[in-house]
């Protein structure tokens, strides 16, 4: 029976080599994979080329990676308020391509389901379109090299542009439980950009909170099927609740 | 007297109807179900991957896989919905969320929008903005009217790097509420006490005052 479940992260990401691309689930800091992640770490590879929504926060998540230098390309749609990111982007030390969020879930999602490119309505009329995105600065102030200009078409009266769609050689997903054979559950709003990074790797890692016999997972309620999820690393209980909060906002009773 | 950031959400809460899917932005617009009339009943959306987004928790309640747009821990209410990014966006751009509120950098009285980019200064990134203003029915801005520098963040033409053009519908802001049309803002209320000179000084773009 096949079975998919590997000893440890440190094995499931053994063949991640210098260079390699990764799509990496996640949005702020619910449902990041940060075992996988660390363990990607600990390997010690470099010029990694990131897909992923944000590029973790000051010290957490991706953002280990990238202080250490081993990042060097990231596809993602929000900077905020990581200074760190920030910083190599403005200084040159990291190319950025800059991406909406719907157009980039929907590139992951579309990588995985063979279809190479999608028309889109966002970024018409900005410097997504026109190719004004500085996508890597010299570090003298000035811009290496800007983002590729979009090809335009008119549908039904209204324009759209053409985004090519991503696959990468890993993924990285974080899930809640999954069956030994890969099926995937999430948890609330840590499912994000987890199935569709899954979906964008061409050899995808799951770090599971829990993992469970196939059968035990009701076939009517996986939100990923199996098919998309190569191997599953089962989390320490330490590991499965470590969960930070970004803004903890609570109300009072009373 | 100019409105003050919750005078601005109450403001906004009356632009929400009855049965309304709504996505509200990061920052002030979060304010605004705290002011909703108690007869008025919408689903909020969150683009992370939530409908039916609830008030915040107690503290016993708090659950760090349970967040909105703005990273805050939420809660959820009966008849709530979780589904991934791809599928999130999808419903923004295929045009079933009724009502986008968003904050701004700048305004042009044509509706574009400038809110993710101050080239040389801050690179927040555009988020989800980029597809939002394109997917829901209705865009409005809820903003001050004036920069921390006293200059108008409503223009005849944006400076800065735009999110859409021709995306913004009405403009809500502690002076006035404008709606947009390409020859200039029209008026359609002023807050209470504010005249019509001072959001005319205040706007550089035409005004046209169309009040009731």
């Amino acid at each position: 029976m096949i079975n998919k479940v590997v000893n440890s992260a440190k094995d499931a990401v053994a063949d991640i080599g210098n260079g390699s691309s990764l799509a990496v689930g996640g949005f702020g800091l619910v449902g990041v994979p940060n075992v996988l992640i660390q363990a990607v770490f600990d390997t010690g590879v470099k010029d990694l080329s990131i897909v992923s929504n944000n590029c973790g926060v000051d010290g957490g998540g991706l953002g280990i990676l990238l202080e250490a230098g081993r990042i060097s390309k990231v596809r993602a749609s929000y900077i905020g308020t990581n200074k760190e990111f920030e910083r190599q982007y403005l200084e040159g030390l990291i190319e950025l391509e800059l991406t909406p969020q719907g157009t980039l879930a929907e590139k992951m999602r579309s990588g995985g389901a063979g279809i190479p490119a999608f028309y889109t309505p966002a970024g018409v009329g900005t410097w997504v379109e026109s190719g004004e995105l500085p996508v890597k600065f010299d570090g003298k102030g000035g811009v290496e090299r800007f983002s590729k200009p979009r090809e335009a078409r008119e549908f039904g009266g209204k324009k759209y542009i053409l985004e090519e769609t991503i696959t990468t050689d890993f993924a990285l997903v974080r899930a809640y439980k999954a069956d030994t054979q890969g099926n995937c559950v999430f948890r609330k709003t840590a499912r994000n950009f987890n199935p569709n990074a899954a979906m964008a790797g061409r050899v995808t890692i799951v770090e599971a909170e829990q993992i469970v016999e196939p059968g035990e997972l009701d076939p009517e309620a996986i939100h990923l099927p199996g098919i998309y999820v190569q191997r599953v690393v089962q989390l320490t209980k330490e590991q499965a609740t470590l969960k930070g909060i970004e803004q903890m906002t609570v109300r009072q009773r009373g | 007297m100019a409105l003050t950031r919750e005078g601005l959400a109450m403001r906004a809460s009356k632009e929400l109807r009855n049965g309304e899917y709504v996505n509200l932005g990061i920052g002030l617009p979060t304010l605004i179900p705290n002011y909703l009339d108690p007869s008025v009943s919408v689903i909020l959306h969150t683009e992370n991957g939530l409908l039916g987004v609830g008030p915040y928790p107690y503290p016993d309640e708090v659950d760090p896989d349970l967040i909105n747009a703005g990273k805050e821990v939420v809660t959820t209410l009966p008849g709530a919905s979780f589904f991934d990014s791809a599928l999130s966006f999808s419903m923004i751009r295929g045009g079933k969320v009724d009502l986008a509120i968003l904050g701004a950098m700048e305004v042009s009285c044509s509706g574009d929008l400038a809110n993710w980019i101050i080239p040389g200064k801050l690179v927040k990134g555009m988020g989800g903005a980029m597809d939002l203003v394109h997917g829901a029915k209705r865009v409005i801005v809820l903003m001050e009217h004036l920069s921390k520098n006293g200059k108008s963040k409503l223009l005849a033409k944006c400076s800065l790097p735009l999110t859409g053009t021709q995306v913004v519908h009405r403009v809500i802001t502690d002076l006035c509420v404008f709606d947009t049309s390409p020859k200039g803002f029209i008026l359609r209320e002023l807050a209470p006490d504010v005249t019509l000179e001072e959001v005319i000084k205040s706007t550089d773009a035409p005004v046209i005052d169309q009040r009731r």
